[in-house]
């Protein structure tokens, strides 16, 4: 064989081992590399009242409610499972913040069951349009 | 590809290019900015800060294109020991740098009226933030590589290894919850309407010609630089 090939041989192996590895890695990683835990997820994990932890989902359509002091907010996060968890928050939410729209909750759950947010993330979705295009009210399908 | 190799070759070509490129990409660049400032609809969700991904998504582009070819050069410097290989990969290190530093930074302005965060770790923004840091560790191994004299072998093997952090930064949106959205561009079409895809297409590809003007002239000039310096040593001797 000639050196070259030989280079080239020995490069191609070199990345394909790195590649399989670094996947490897990352398959390892799995949920542990997740920003958030969706309602779903909470069905194999429990975690219990009082730790920190992020939640995300849907707000679902309907559930969100203003409390009459103006700061406190309570809503319902879903994803495509059954399995809802019911959120408060005291603050001032992302513009973005909506219903039918992805959220991410920071806080931890009170004894009761119920999720208390110290802080609110909107996610945004991959779609892009004006707002002359939006025919019905805004709906986001997916949870990602 | 390997007639390119040849430093001479490669001038005769890369000199005229240089121009067309850099001009041409610029006012490519500069119609689509004032299109997709001026003249494209706002987003229905996030109203004027959709104008962010103008120059958002051709830098983060650029900032994972860059590193891609800057292992192929890498790669063919290693396997062919191409001189001119390893020199164009020192050349796209400083422009992928400051593309990557550019999506991060832009990613933090839109990310702060959108989500509500100016950073978060999330497996798309920490993964991203791990490609500037590789480019800086390429910059500052091969400045030391170069310092000693060497054929610049261990950046070019370091510029492989950091590769396999791009499948990292594109599946990282599809493997793992993050605050990130998924790719809008998928085979399976846009979810960008094409009023919002117009500018964004062309600064893109404005950004792509303007990258590639840059590397060009920064590969002539270390060309002219190592013609110099043994200019300066056969003076010597």
């Amino acid at each position: 064989m000639r050196a070259k090939n030989q280079r080239m041989t020995l490069v191609l192996l070199g990345m394909g081992a790195m590649l399989i590895a670094a996947l490897l890695a990352m398959w390892g990683l799995r949920d542990r590399a997740a920003l958030f835990l969706s309602p779903g997820d909470l069905r194999t994990r429990s975690v219990p009242a009082g730790q920190a932890v992020r939640i995300g989902g849907m707000v679902r359509p309907g559930s969100l409610v203003r409390a009459p002091d103006g700061v406190s907010l309570s809503f319902v996060v879903g994803d495509d499972t059954p399995r809802t968890v019911p959120v408060s928050f005291r603050g001032v939410p992302p513009d973005l913040f909506r219903e039918g729209s992805g959220v991410i909750a920071e806080g931890s759950f009170a004894p009761d069951g119920r999720f208390v947010a110290a802080e609110l993330l909107a996610k945004h979705d991959e779609n892009y349009k004006p707002p002359d295009k939006v025919a019905a009210a805004h709906r986001t399908e997916t949870l990602r | 590809m390997h007639a390119l190799a040849n430093p001479a070759r490669f001038l005769s070509f890369a000199r005229p290019l240089t121009p067309w490129l850099g001009w041409g990409g610029a006012a490519l660049l500069g119609a689509s900015l004032f299109g997709g400032l001026f003249l494209s609809p706002r987003d229905y969700l996030q109203g004027e800060t959709v104008r962010i991904m103008y120059v958002h998504v051709p830098t983060a582009w650029l900032g994972m294109g860059g590193w891609a070819a800057l292992a192929a050069a890498s790669a063919s410097h290693l396997v062919w020991r191409h001189t001119l290989a390893g020199i164009a990969a020192r050349a796209i290190a400083v422009p992928g740098a400051v593309m990557t530093a550019l999506a991060l930074a832009t990613g933090a302005i839109w990310g702060r009226p959108t989500w509500g965060t100016w950073w978060e770790w999330d497996g798309r923004l920490t993964s991203m933030l791990l490609l500037f840091f590789l480019y800086c560790g390429y910059l500052a191994l091969n400045a030391a590589e170069r310092e000693r004299g060497g054929e610049a072998k261990l950046s070019a093997i370091f510029g492989l290894v950091g590769a396999v952090n791009l499948p990292v930064i594109h599946f990282s949106v599809i493997w793992w919850n993050t605050l990130h959205q998924p790719p809008s561009l998928t085979t399976e079409g846009s979810a960008i309407d094409a009023s919002i895809a117009w500018p964004l297409l062309g600064s893109t590809i404005g950004f792509t010609l303007l990258f590639a003007a840059i590397v060009l002239m920064r590969m002539r000039a270390i060309l002219g630089q190592a013609r110099f310096a043994a200019r300066l040593r056969r003076a010597a001797a």
